[in-house]
């Protein structure tokens, strides 16, 4: 066979690549890629530009929904290499291909690419459909920025400061649609804004299962829409206010509350459900106002189900526990406080004490009970808590960590099993010192006659309980968002949450006042950092050998294959 | 209220969709049936039809909102479609149009089809009907009326009103 086939072409394009040329430069881009649903088909336009490192504006296109290049907005110029007679590829005079530019523009977002294709992205002709795209978006929009909460995060906002005329030419009369409707009971619509490219319908038929949305009317008064009298309500609606490229979709609870621009974000998880979906909380001057998905395609790609997203309000309740209490506090500080409670644990009779965990808790905190716990020679459980899930992201664990406490011995097995050997234990008198961190124990078991009965209660909480009530010394805690961690979901991966607010008044976060209690009863120092914790904790449980806090980075990490297979039980009952 | 539809036109309406691949594609001429059955197309009926189809009724409402054939309320017994594309328009149908408003006391500014208080007569602009050689046309409920006058169309109100 010749060699000299091999000569001739430099970069032969393996069968799995194809190498394309966007604004000049050639890069070799997969022939196949991942669509919405993760099937291979065949790399698209907008796909390759964006491998080369071009974005090409779009509304209605979206990675992870089906594609429906309706909005024109991703219009490019393109070029294919030129056929001669017998259609063989021409070349010019150097020898390179010959590429004739088609007369015609295209939507990037649903033209495939082929070998050779070149793709033009600035032009002055592109520049000018992006400007009358935009003009045709514009003519009915009603420009109420200053009231709209897109405003900010607004595509039409962005392309049109980047690619639309500075004034507008039109004079006539605009369209007027519903303004307020109340589309469901989370969600609010502005039909005025609605650009139309149907994003929202596509979440909600094609990934919610839900055919719920729908374009009524035509032309110029098309109007998004949901059928009268129902309301449009399932599990995951929010998410739509995400996809919605302006302010047409807004979410009831963060309408009105604050300007996307004074939000400071920061990288957490959901704690509502085992899955952990990746979340950025929203906060201002020391207040959670929203939370929004963040990217993570091997957990909640970039959905959040209604529930997990709106459940923040609790972490603002005026009625957090934020003062140390208790009738056995010695002084109301701190360091008085866990003096008196490592003094009681190292005097305790061995099998006197047990600890109930939260799976609330993060890793590094579950850690330190454990140590604390191998010192005190206690025995530990957690409160299990579950609830409806589903087939996609809501799961029935209701716990974010539980896997996290049963891969730290935290958990009995089943989780919750040892609670009614503790009260038991009560009863009998043998277990006279109970250490229960953020949970409410009365209803599972433990109910206040029993705790009544014991010579010491430590309690660590967020907010006030049955439990809480009856502390001999209270702690109190931090939610998740006030303090730094990571838990460990139900498929096993480890990921980070990082610290958005301050904790009210003299609370502190466990891993803080856990350490140093535990410094204090074993006597050894111990690391003051999530990170040093980790690592440690890495080094000392088989569950966690092989990670590393910065390699969990943003998406997080299951633990390498080989960690997996030196694991000393089995722990996969968290499922 | 639900909508009963009688046996024969459930029949009917069984036998368009088995004529295609999918239930969906009969929708059109589904609700072609159910308002030529009907006179309109009420919300129980596109709730009944989307049913029928294994669709949602947003599906549904989504085609009669954007075909103006299809129509939520009732019209008249005699339904006036008047052409006002360009052949009609230049051929004088906004004339034929206003005259047979003002005969019957309708609003000819108004959007939409207009229907006289005794509910016989239904005035309404329509999109080319086809007949673009012998504007001004408009139609009769099925009847075509091609190249038609003022007098031409006054006489067909009093056809219609003897009927
Ligand atoms: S409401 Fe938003 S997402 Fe839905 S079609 Fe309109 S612009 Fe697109
Ligand atoms: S699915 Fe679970 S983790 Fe994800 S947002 Fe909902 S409650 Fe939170
Ligand atoms: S993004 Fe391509 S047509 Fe909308
Ligand atoms: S323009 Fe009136 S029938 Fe065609």
């Amino acid at each position: 066979m010749s060699a000299a086939a091999v000569v001739t072409s430099p970069a032969p394009p393996s069968s799995d690549t194809v190498n394309v040329t966007v604004d000049g430069r050639t890069v070799a881009v997969p022939r196949l890629l991942p669509d919405w649903r993760g099937k291979l088909v065949p790399t698209t336009m907008i796909q390759a530009c964006e491998q080369a490192g071009v974005e090409v504006p779009h509304y209605c296109y979206h990675a992870k929904l089906p594609v429906a290049g309706n909005c024109r907005m991703c219009l490019v110029e393109y070029g294919l290499p030129a056929l001669g007679p017998e259609g063989q590829p021409l070349r010019k005079p150097d020898g390179s291909l010959a590429v004739k530019k088609s007369p015609r523009p295209a939507i990037a977002c649903a033209t495939p690419i082929s070998p050779g294709m070149e793709i033009y992205t600035a032009t002055p002709e592109v520049q000018q459909m992006r400007a009358s795209v935009l003009e045709f978006l514009l003519i009915n929009h009603p420009l109420d920025c200053p009231i709209c909460d897109q405003a900010g995060e607004c595509k039409l906002q962005e392309y049109s400061v980047e690619y639309g005329h500075a004034a507008s030419r039109f004079v006539e009369t605009k369209v007027h649609k519903p303004k307020q409707v109340d589309l469901g009971p989370r969600i609010m619509l502005d039909d005025e804004r609605c650009i139309l490219c149907t994003r929202c319908i596509r979440f909600t038929r094609d990934l919610a299962g839900d055919d719920a949305l729908g374009i009524v009317n035509r032309g110029s008064y098309n109007t998004l829409a949901a059928y009268p009298g129902r309301a449009f309500d399932n599990p995951y609606t929010l998410n739509t206010v995400d996809l919605c490229p302006v302010g047409a979709l807004t979410a009831k609870d963060f309408r009105f509350q604050m300007r996307v621009w004074f939000l400071k974000e920061t990288k957490s998880l959901c704690t509502s459900c085992g899955t952990g979906c990746n979340v950025l909380i929203g906060s201002r001057e020391n207040r959670i106002l929203r939370y929004t998905p963040r990217a993570n395609d091997a957990v909640n790609v970039c959905w959040l189900c209604d529930h997990g997203r709106l459940n923040y309000r609790w972490i603002g309740r005026p009625d957090r526990l934020r003062q140390l209490a208790g009738s056995r506090l010695p002084a109301p500080t701190w360091d008085a406080a866990l003096t008196e409670v490592a003094q009681r644990l190292r005097h305790a009779v061995p099998g006197s004490v047990a600890v109930v965990a939260s799976a609330r808790l993060a890793n590094e905190e579950l850690y330190l009970i454990r140590r604390l716990a191998q010192h005190t020679g206690a025995a530990t459980d957690i409160v299990p808590r579950s609830g409806p899930g589903d087939a996609w992201l809501i799961h029935a664990d209701k716990n974010p960590n539980s896997l996290g406490a049963q891969r730290l011995g935290i958990s009995a097995d089943p989780a919750g099993s040892r609670l009614s050997q503790f009260a038991a234990a009560i009863g009998q008198g043998t277990l006279r010192t109970l250490l229960v961190f953020g949970e409410d124990v009365t209803p599972r078991g433990l109910g206040p006659e029993l705790l009544d009965r014991l010579e010491c209660l430590v309690v660590s909480d967020i907010l006030p309980n049955r439990t809480t009530e009856r502390a001999h010394v209270l702690l109190p805690g931090c939610a998740h968002a006030e303090k730094c961690g990571s838990f460990t979901n139900v498929h096993g991966r480890v990921q980070r949450f990082f610290k958005a607010v301050e904790p009210p008044g003299g609370a502190r976060p466990e891993v803080e006042f856990l350490r140093e209690l535990l410094q204090r009863v074993s006597g050894e120092p111990q690391p003051d950092t999530a990170e040093g914790l980790f690592h440690r904790m890495a080094a000392e449980v088989p569950a966690f050998a092989g990670l590393t806090w910065a390699g969990l980075g943003d998406t997080g990490a299951a633990r390498p294959p080989e960690a997996e297979r030196v694991r000393p039980r089995a722990d996969a009952t968290a499922g | 209220m639900p909508v009963t539809v009688p046996s024969a036109l459930e029949a009917q309406i069984e036998e368009l969709i088995a004529r295609y691949p999918q239930k969906r594609s009969a929708a059109v001429m589904v609700l072609h049936a159910l308002q030529d059955h009907f006179g309109c197309l009420a919300p129980e009926t596109m709730e009944w039809a989307a049913a029928k189809l294994e669709l949602q009724p947003i599906n549904i409402l989504e085609l009669v909102t954007f075909y103006p054939m299809f129509r939520q309320a009732p019209v008249g017994r005699f339904h006036l479609k008047v052409c006002r594309t360009l052949s009609c328009a230049l051929a004088g149908s906004h004339e034929l149009h206003r005259h047979l408003c003002e005969k019957l006391g309708l609003d000819r500014h108004a959007h939409g089809p207009q229907t006289t208080p005794d509910g016989k007569f239904t005035v309404e602009f329509v999109e080319c009907l086809a007949g673009c050689g012998t504007a001004p046309v408009l139609m009769c409920n099925d009847a075509c009326h091609e190249g038609v006058t003022l007098a031409q169309a006054e006489a067909l109100l009093a056809q219609c009103e003897g009927g």
